[in-house]
């Protein structure tokens, strides 16, 4: 991970008529991150996406990807760029591998049989290919739609909803395919999700707009970590002493018995290694300590306040 | 990038089942008349020709494959318009309701691009059913009830062409006919490029059709001006070349506004498509 930067979009706006859809949206992503982008329902987050692709033309703003004008050297950038918006649809007619050569035939690389039967066993669907996609399941289709982003090799991958409708299994096994790309193939990826323990997961950066407007944008642990959080502090006894040592140490709030081995505080999340060693070096036998916010409070906080 | 997209063009078109449709209809069609015309043909053709008979002595084998072709392209020409627009009229707008174009769009490739791409494909493809309706009617026609002299009942009177006279006179009109269709294809296309639904742009090309050849055909003086700017009304000027002497200067007026029209579709669909927001 570095600072250069692949993706800057400033003061993106997108009328439908006289709706706006997109307001004032800003932020830049670095190469090699994993960018979560996060935002409630029609926020914008798609048609920022469709923008970033040139399938839907911005009224104002500027798009700069790989440090060149999207709308001046669209093709160049779309080059080096792998996506699915929304759902991966396909020609439910042909096979997924017609399907894929298809798309590697306009990718602008040069992609050889040999590498879509590699894509294909990457995304684990290895032996299916000749089976036509009108059979597939959704979440077949959805492999299938991250193989055809990953044909030709891009640098920057831009995944809308790439879980929406999976089953747990898929959903970790997606989860598990980004991390891949950016850990084995050192790959940018961008994604939206309304499973937003995926971004945890996954992301190192991410944005949160709302109503069309950026609302913060940062480092996934930096944003979490100078948000107080809720701890669960669970002991093996000696509860109530445990209450009455932790008053008035961490000043982020008041500490709260909730039953005679656990009890409640909110606190700093980057003092939370602070407090369990001076809970350990005070004698108390710590069991666990869960922090109870999560970025989905993150989330919710930011998107109504 | 536009041949490639031509290719992966022709591999949809190929793979679809709704291609085959038309080739399909038409030769069972022609398989129908030419049926018809085996087993009921002599009294079909005594029933034009007896209002000739007294001025007139017929002999031969008047009702030859020659014969044939021309009462097929007569009968067919007026439906295979649906049969080109029930596969060009999909092809954009197809996309767009199966959700590929927004995939296809991610891609590399200008969208002017990929309207050309289907564009050349719809062309191909027209010229595909054309071929083959002249192969069916002409030359399976020859085939089945031999050559011979071709007798053309026109406004003017009866035309009587030389066996050796008329393959090129066919010839000439396929490839009129073919420029006629190719409009339907290019009108088909445009429609295509502003729906993001399969069945809008096929009905749509068809009213066209209609209301122009409504127009076309409604003796009111009020529409005398708008008539031979329509292309409906050129539609069958592939007639023309089995008039003699060939009237080549209505066939090239023909001609120029059928390819004026082609021109003027080609030109809606590139810029609509070029300004068209993927929101499918």
């Amino acid at each position: 991970m570095n600072n250069e930067p692949i993706i800057e979009i400033r003061g993106l706006q997108k009328n439908f008529g006289s709706f706006t859809a997109v307001k004032d949206v800003s932020f830049t992503v670095n190469k090699g991150d994993v960018f979560g982008f996060l935002g409630p329902n029609g926020a914008g987050k798609s048609t920022t996406m469709r923008c970033m692709l040139s399938l839907i033309k911005p009224n104002a703003g500027q798009i700069h990807i790989f440090g060149k004008n999207l709308f001046e050297e669209r093709n160049a950038i779309l080059a080096k760029v792998g996506s699915i918006v929304e759902k991966p649809d396909f020609y439910k007619y042909l096979s997924a591998l017609k399907n894929l050569e298809i798309f590697a035939r306009i990718s602008g690389a040069a992609v050889s049989q040999k590498t879509i039967y590699e894509t294909l066993e990457f995304v684990g669907l290895s032996g299916r290919e000749k089976d036509k996609v009108g059979g597939f399941s959704h979440g077949m289709r959805q492999r299938l739609g991250i193989a055809q982003t990953l044909l030709h090799q891009p640098e920057l991958i831009i995944l809308d909803e790439p879980t929406t409708g999976l089953d747990p299994q898929g959903i970790i096994e997606v989860r598990d395919l980004i991390l891949r790309l950016k850990h084995e193939q050192n790959k940018t990826v961008i994604l939206s999700s309304h499973q937003l323990a995926e971004i945890e997961h996954v992301a190192n950066r991410m944005v949160i707009i709302n109503k069309g407007q950026t609302i913060i944008e940062g480092s996934v642990s930096e944003l979490m970590n100078a948000q107080e959080t809720i701890l669960a502090i669970e002991l093996l006894n000696k509860g109530q002493q445990a209450l009455e040592f932790l008053q008035g140490k961490f000043s982020a709030g008041k500490a709260v018995l909730i039953s005679p081995k656990k009890l409640e505080l909110t606190i700093e999340r980057n003092l939370v290694p602070t407090l369990n060693a001076s809970l350990v070096n005070a004698g108390f036998e710590v069991v666990a300590l869960e922090p109870k916010r999560t970025l989905e409070d993150f989330f919710i906080q930011m998107t109504q306040s | 990038m536009l041949w490639k997209n031509t290719y992966n063009e022709f591999i949809k078109i190929l793979a679809k089942p709704r291609s085959y449709i038309g080739l399909a209809a038409l030769t069972l069609l022609i398989c129908i008349i030419l049926f018809a015309m085996k087993a009921d043909g002599r009294m079909y053709i005594s029933f034009v020709t007896a209002s000739f008979e007294q001025t007139l002595s017929f002999n031969g084998n008047i009702l030859n494959g020659n014969l044939i072709a021309f009462i097929v392209l007569q009968m067919l020409i007026v439906h295979i318009p649906l049969l080109v627009a029930l596969v060009t009229g999909d092809l954009l707008s197809g996309e767009a309701a199966m959700g590929t174009l927004r995939m296809l769009l991610t891609k590399p490739i200008s969208r002017s691009q990929v309207v050309l791409s289907k564009l050349i494909a719809a062309a191909v493809y027209t010229f595909i059913l054309v071929i083959w309706m002249g192969f069916l009617a002409l030359m399976v026609g020859r085939w089945v009830f031999g050559s011979g002299d071709l007798i053309v009942l026109n406004s003017d009177g009866l035309v009587i062409l030389n066996d050796a006279d008329v393959l090129w006179r066919y010839g000439l009109a396929f490839l009129v006919a073919y420029l006629a269709l190719l409009t339907i294809a290019t009108l088909s296309v445009a429609f295509s490029a502003f729906a993001d639904n399969s069945i809008g742009p096929i009905v749509s090309t068809m009213a066209v059709i209609i209301l122009f050849t409504i127009i076309g055909s409604l003796d009111v003086s009020v529409f005398d001006s708008v008539k031979p700017w329509l292309f409906t009304t050129h539609m069958a000027s592939w007639r023309s070349f089995f008039n003699d002497p060939v009237p080549w200067s209505a066939i090239w007026e023909s001609i120029w506004i059928l390819l004026a029209h082609n021109i003027l579709f080609v030109a809606i669909a590139l810029i609509q498509f070029q300004r068209k927001d993927i929101t499918s």
